[in-house]
């Protein structure tokens, strides 16, 4: 069924990136909005804007309902959840397929199955895909018992959580119970869902994640896989394509791992498999599955040169799969920068406000998503993601080199932005040489790791 | 120097694009509380009166601040309050198909008179007129989508 006009239940970037691919495919795009999004710059660019509640994400860019409603109040036949809000709530999936609204993304019953992180879990082991040692827990006694065998440091995890979220870790296991019980808590507020699982924490893992598109039907292709270590608290900052410094005999595996995961739920739409990559020890661990385009999406079309969000509208309107693994190759490397309205003086706090003047760069290899211009609002209600800039060229060393300049090139102001920290990271000489772990951004903090020049920072 | 409904509504509306729930100001002994409802929209913390021209000049009270002045919306016109949507959802001017609608041009309204009803997932959620006084224009369209914020009628409210 063709797919004449998708209502985008989202905003800020990833809304306007949406509206791109609708408007190269003659899609009419309706924005859902909030209050506060009324004047932005996706509000401007689709062909309608509904105003769906006020600012507070709860009351607006949360309410399954109302986005139905508004779906079919404009006559909009699918539904493209972005990431973050919706994207990842079976509710909004369900009370589509109940009002035969296409829900551009997986079914509710994959949603369930891959947000249920100790559910994914048991789906890895099944595909034989390998798992951080771990696992459930029924009581305390049990716990410190799983503990001692995994053995310290560890972390406890909610099951209803992801993305660096509802995690605690342990040091000590006398520390344990007490760990439990507070990540219990929070993960019973935060998640609906008290639920706690142990896993080992890995010092120092690489975190690679495996692009795919599955048909719904059962048949999977990877797109690749991305780098994603440079992380500051588990939000990540610069994502890369292909992942450094790993062997083809490596990169194989871990494709076909992220591909018979998806493969056993006969996946529907684009998904990631995150893994934990132990390139010292030769090995990788399934961590989860987003089931939803993720932020870092652009370095994997930069590569393939495929349009992912058009390939899930495809996939959406019951046209399957149109690509074939052999179909898809990867040229050269890709690398995006997330510039974050955010004070790195203040400890990276938000940093709300109107933009009165901005920048990007342009020119050939470079590609900027965002829904900034000058004037544009940045609003205390969400996150803080103004821009991504990715540079894409032949290899590695020459797209590090056009990244830097894109930012040196890149002017913000009005906010505070974390273009210094780019800068400075781009200018490190351990992330030159290439596929850091997770501990970078922590390094590169703590002046640990030697600039290659002097990088201004703020 | 006193309030007029002018500036009530003008004030109100600085609160609805604020980041505030709450908006307290004394004047020259008359107190004006406005306050965010759950449901986002701003009114009165007493939910009295309508907003109408304050009497002028107003003596300084010896002990009791005056009451509020409630508004539910800005003023279209003068002394015209639009009546906006709570929420999204289609809008229905009747209780159910082919009955009378609520209000037409003309009826009288108390606060708590029901003027519509907007429909989200089969969910009917009423909405008050919020004053008294008397409807003035119908912009809702019976069965059709309306926005968060879109006006569906506006109110004379009574002196």
């Amino acid at each position: 069924m063709a797919i004449r006009r998708i209502l985008i239940a989202n905003r800020g970037e990833i809304a306007t990136r949406i509206i791109r691919t609708c408007r190269q495919l003659g899609i009419e795009a309706v924005l859902a909005a909030s209050e506060a999004d009324r004047d932005s710059l996706p509000a401007r660019l689709a062909d309608r804007t509904v105003c769906i509640g006020p600012a507070r994400a709860t009351d607006s860019y949360l309410k399954v309902e109302t986005i139905v409603q508004a779906a079919l109040g404009v006559g909009a036949c699918a539904i493209h959840p972005g990431y973050g809000f919706l994207s990842e709530r079976a509710a909004l999936a369900r009370l589509c397929e109940e009002h035969g609204i296409i829900f551009i993304g997986p079914t509710a019953a994959q949603i369930d199955a891959v947000g249920d992180k100790l559910r994914a879990r048991r789906e890895a082991e099944a595909a034989a895909v390998p798992v951080v040692p771990g696992g459930a827990i029924e009581s305390v006694v049990d716990a410190m018992a799983l503990a001692r065998r995994i053995g310290a440091p560890l972390l406890v995890k909610a099951v209803g959580g992801g993305g660096g979220r509802g995690m605690k870790r342990v040091d000590h296991l006398e520390d344990l119970p007490a760990a439990i019980a507070l990540a219990a808590s929070e993960a019973g507020a935060a998640f609906g869902d008290a639920r706690v699982y142990l896993e080992r924490f890995v010092t120092h893992g690489r975190h690679v994640e495996v692009q795919l598109l599955g048909d719904g039907a059962g048949r999977v292709v990877h797109l690749g896989e991305r780098d994603c270590s440079v992380q500051r608290r588990y939000q990540k900052l610069i994502e890369e394509t292909p992942a450094p410094g790993l062997t083809d005999g490596f990169r194989h595996r871990l494709h076909e791992a992220a591909v018979r995961f998806a493969e056993r739920l006969a996946y529907r739409g684009a998904g990631t498999v995150e893994f934990l990559v132990d390139t010292e020890r030769d090995s990788f661990h399934f961590l989860e599955m987003n089931a939803r385009i993720q932020v870092e999406h652009p370095v994997t079309e930069a590569v393939t040169g495929i349009d992912l969000v058009a390939e899930q509208i495809a996939i959406a309107s019951g046209d399957g799969l149109r690509l074939g693994q052999s179909d898809i190759r990867g040229r050269g490397c890709a690398m995006e920068c997330r510039v974050n309205a955010e004070d790195p003086h203040r400890d990276f706090q938000p940093s709300p406000g109107l933009v009165s003047a901005v920048s990007w760069p342009a020119g050939p290899g470079i590609r900027v998503d965002t829904h900034i211009a000058p004037g544009s609002r940045v609003p205390p209600f969400y996150d803080s993601l103004l821009a991504k800039i990715i540079a894409h060229t032949p290899d590695r060393a020459a797209t590090l080199a056009l990244l830097r300049r894109a930012i040196g090139a890149t002017c913000v102001t009005g906010v505070a932005t974390n273009l210094g920290f780019h800068a400075a990271a781009l200018a490190d000489r351990e992330f030159a040489t290439g596929a850091v772990d997770t501990g970078f951004v922590a390094r590169l903090l703590d002046g640990r790791s030697a600039p290659l020049q002097d990088a201004s920072r703020g | 120097m006193s309030l007029t409904a002018k500036d009530v509504a003008e004030i109100t509306r600085l609160l609805e694009e604020s980041a505030f729930d709450e908006l307290s100001l004394e004047v020259d002994g008359l107190k004006l509380t406005l306050r965010r409802s759950a449901d986002g929209d701003v009114r009165s913390a007493e939910g009295a009166a309508a907003v109408a021209p304050l009497p002028a000049p107003v003596a300084p009270p010896a002990s009791v601040a005056r009451s509020a002045a409630p508004c539910t919306a800005p003023a279209r016109g003068a002394g015209v309050l639009d009546v906006p949507a709570p929420l999204l959802g289609t809008f229905y001017r009747a209780p159910k198909p082919g009955a009378p609608p609520f209000v037409e041009v003309g009826s009288p309204v108390e606060e708590d008179s029901i003027v519509g009803i907007i429909e989200v997932m089969k969910l009917m959620n009423t909405v008050r007129a919020g004053m008294r006084g008397t409807v003035t224009e119908i912009l809702g369209r019976d069965g059709v989508l309306v926005e968060y914020g879109e006006t569906l009628l506006r109110i004379a409210p009574a002196t």
